[in-house]
């Protein structure tokens, strides 16, 4: 290209005395909103009914530090559990056994299909429903017969019911992840005479976990938040459930909701900053491997070209799907390997 | 030992209603190399895969070094191996797939080691040795840390190569090594085959590159519709084809 132009001898052009768009509705929006915002933290600051000194009291109440931390021990508890029996779930819901598949159905129909809250109460019913958990064997006297409510602590029926129900969402996940590895990946891996446990510990977690991880990341943080619903069990020693009895003791509901909000908030964000750790350690060998969204944006349209669509409405289309180039090349690779077959 | 290394005999498959393989026998000697031609949808690459039991066989037998392949034996009937019986039975037996199939989460140095190091517990030091060696000697030395998407298609295609070699097998599979190919890295990947096959080792290539089978080749084996229709030397089957598909298919491709 430079020889054609450099054959022809034309002045190079001044570069342009660019003025950049100005954006006046956008700016006032934006003073409007930053005066709105002061406003309401300048008020908020000198109403007594958020009682300021009462929030501070009870922020680092032993009460309440005692209530985030079994707050915290159920979230990770039950998300334990959800990823155990979500993976379980995944991996019946693959395999070639129609009972598997069918049970696994059932179950991710059944627990997704049902509100939390209402799954909580049952579980904490499951005392006056099975009063009795008898060990022996069928059509024989039990050699021990225990009472459930002594057996079962209120906490483990908050973390087992959040765990089923957490589980059937993790199934989703897990095998979206499962199902995103390239088949050749297993194949490979099978003639180099892996075995399956190996193939999956070495081959497919690793990948499958770029995919798994955000939305797990988003389990975790809405599993935080989900916990508040346990006062259903009901187990009352939860951080909203805690504050809440407080609060019904002084009288005083506000600061104490504050005070809970203040610590899902710190949870959250520590979780947030978590995930991103992890999201940066499973994407080794991809695309701007630890570069910033915007960065990574910019080198993937520098090696598509500038054919790409720009517009994320565009991408996430279907009707758009066929024009993307990635699509293409995906579509033409599947040809000549199912050809022989 | 037997001069024999590979032998299939009777060799059925079906894939639902469609019968791919209508009993392929083939013998192949040790470190021969052999291609497999043939129009698509002839069986030449389900033959292959069942080679090292990637895929069943629904009858026949499959033999490598005299052990039957993917089944054991009693009496009169055939059980199939479980999936850890199978693996180490590959675990010799190298193979190179059309899309490379490298470990995108590994790079080239770790997709070498990997499988030395877990399926047969290598030292790790050692296998880093032994991946080194193995990648200068398909031209990569300098690539060791590089992951595979930050490789062109012929350089993945010598790392899957270098892969493969490093369970130092003593048969290899190549299915269509170079299909998926720029026409520029084709001579690459052709060239890490032929000094592979100088080496003596025994070679199954699937392809399409005529000028390697005809120049690399010690026998070449034209299939079609899931049959042998025709087995011999390079001349006699390339140059001296005596059956009409061999000839159609030859004036297509050549």
């Amino acid at each position: 290209m430079s020889e054609i132009t450099r054959a022809v001898p034309v002045a190079r052009p001044k570069p342009i005395q660019a003025v950049p768009l100005r954006h006046p509705w956008r700016n006032l929006l934006a003073f409007a909103l930053i005066f709105l915002l002061l406003a309401f933290i300048i008020d908020a600051a000198q109403r007594e009914a958020y009682d300021w000194p009462a929030f501070a009291l009870y922020l680092f109440d032993v009460r309440v530090i005692q209530a985030a931390g079994v707050t915290l021990a159920l979230t990770f508890l039950a998300m334990i559990g959800a990823v155990v029996v979500g993976i379980v779930l995944a991996v019946m819901r693959e395999t070639d056994n129609p009972v598997l598949r069918a049970i696994a159905w059932g179950v991710i129909w059944f627990f997704r299909g049902t509100p939390v809250y209402v799954q909580l109460v049952f579980w904490g019913l499951l005392s006056s429903i099975y009063q009795t958990i008898n060990l022996g064997l069928p059509f024989m006297e039990p050699w021990l017969v225990l009472e459930t409510a002594d057996v079962i602590p209120l906490f483990w029926i908050a973390v087992l019911g959040l765990a089923l129900n957490e589980a059937a969402y993790m199934a989703e996940i897990v095998r979206a992840g499962l199902l995103s590895i390239d088949p050749g990946q297993t194949e490979a891996a099978s003639a180099l005479g892996m075995g399956w446990w190996l193939t999956m510990r070495k081959v497919v977690i690793p990948q499958a976990m770029r995919v798994i991880i955000p939305p797990t990341g988003n389990e975790v943080i809405s599993m935080l938040k989900t916990t508040s619903l346990v006062t259903a069990v009901p187990f009352s020693w939860d951080l909203y459930t805690r504050t809440r009895d407080i609060s019904a003791a002084t009288l005083n509901p506000i600061p104490l909701l504050l005070v809970a909000s203040v610590w899902y908030l710190f949870f959250t964000s520590i979780m947030m900053i978590g995930q991103s750790r992890l999201e940066r350690h499973f994407s080794r060998g991809q695309l701007g491997h630890g570069a910033t969204p915007k960065r990574r944006r910019r080198q993937e349209s520098a090696e598509r070209g500038p054919v790409v669509l720009a517009s994320p409405e565009a991408v996430a289309a279907p009707s758009a799907a066929g024009t993307l180039p990635g699509a293409g090349m995906r579509a033409d690779a599947g040809m000549p390997e199912g050809e022989a077959r | 030992m037997s001069d024999i290394k590979v032998s299939a005999q009777e060799v059925h498959k079906s894939f639902g209603d469609t019968h791919v393989l209508k009993g392929i026998d083939l013998e192949v000697r040790r470190g021969e190399v052999s291609c497999l031609l043939g129009p698509s949808g002839s069986g030449k690459s389900t033959f292959l895969r069942c080679i090292n039991h990637l895929e069943s066989i629904d009858s026949g037998r499959i033999e490598v070094d005299g052990t039957l392949i993917g089944y054991r034996e009693h009496g009169e009937r055939l059980h199939e191996l479980k999936p850890a019986e199978a693996a180490a039975q590959r675990e010799n037996i190298g193979m190179v797939f059309q899309r490379f199939n490298l470990f995108p989460h590994m790079t080239a140095l770790e997709n070498i080691t990997c499988a030395p190091v877990f399926v047969k517990r290598a030292q790790r030091s050692e296998a880093r040795q032994r991946a080194l060696e193995l990648l200068d000697r398909v031209g990569l030395a300098d690539k060791a840390d590089a992951y595979p998407r930050e490789l062109s298609g012929g350089q993945q295609q010598r790392v899957a190569i270098a892969r493969a070699l490093a369970m130092t097998p003593d048969l290899m599979l190549f299915d269509e090594p170079t299909s998926a190919l720029d026409p520029e890295l084709v001579g690459e990947v052709l060239d890490v085959m032929k000094s592979l096959a100088e080496s003596g080792m025994t070679m199954i290539v699937v392809t399409h590159e005529m000028g390697f089978a005809r120049e690399v080749a010690d026998t070449v084996t034209f299939m079609d519709g899931g049959v042998v229709v025709e087995h011999g030397t390079p001349d006699e089957v390339l140059v001296r084809p005596q059956h009409g598909r061999t000839k159609a298919f030859l004036s297509k491709v050549l």
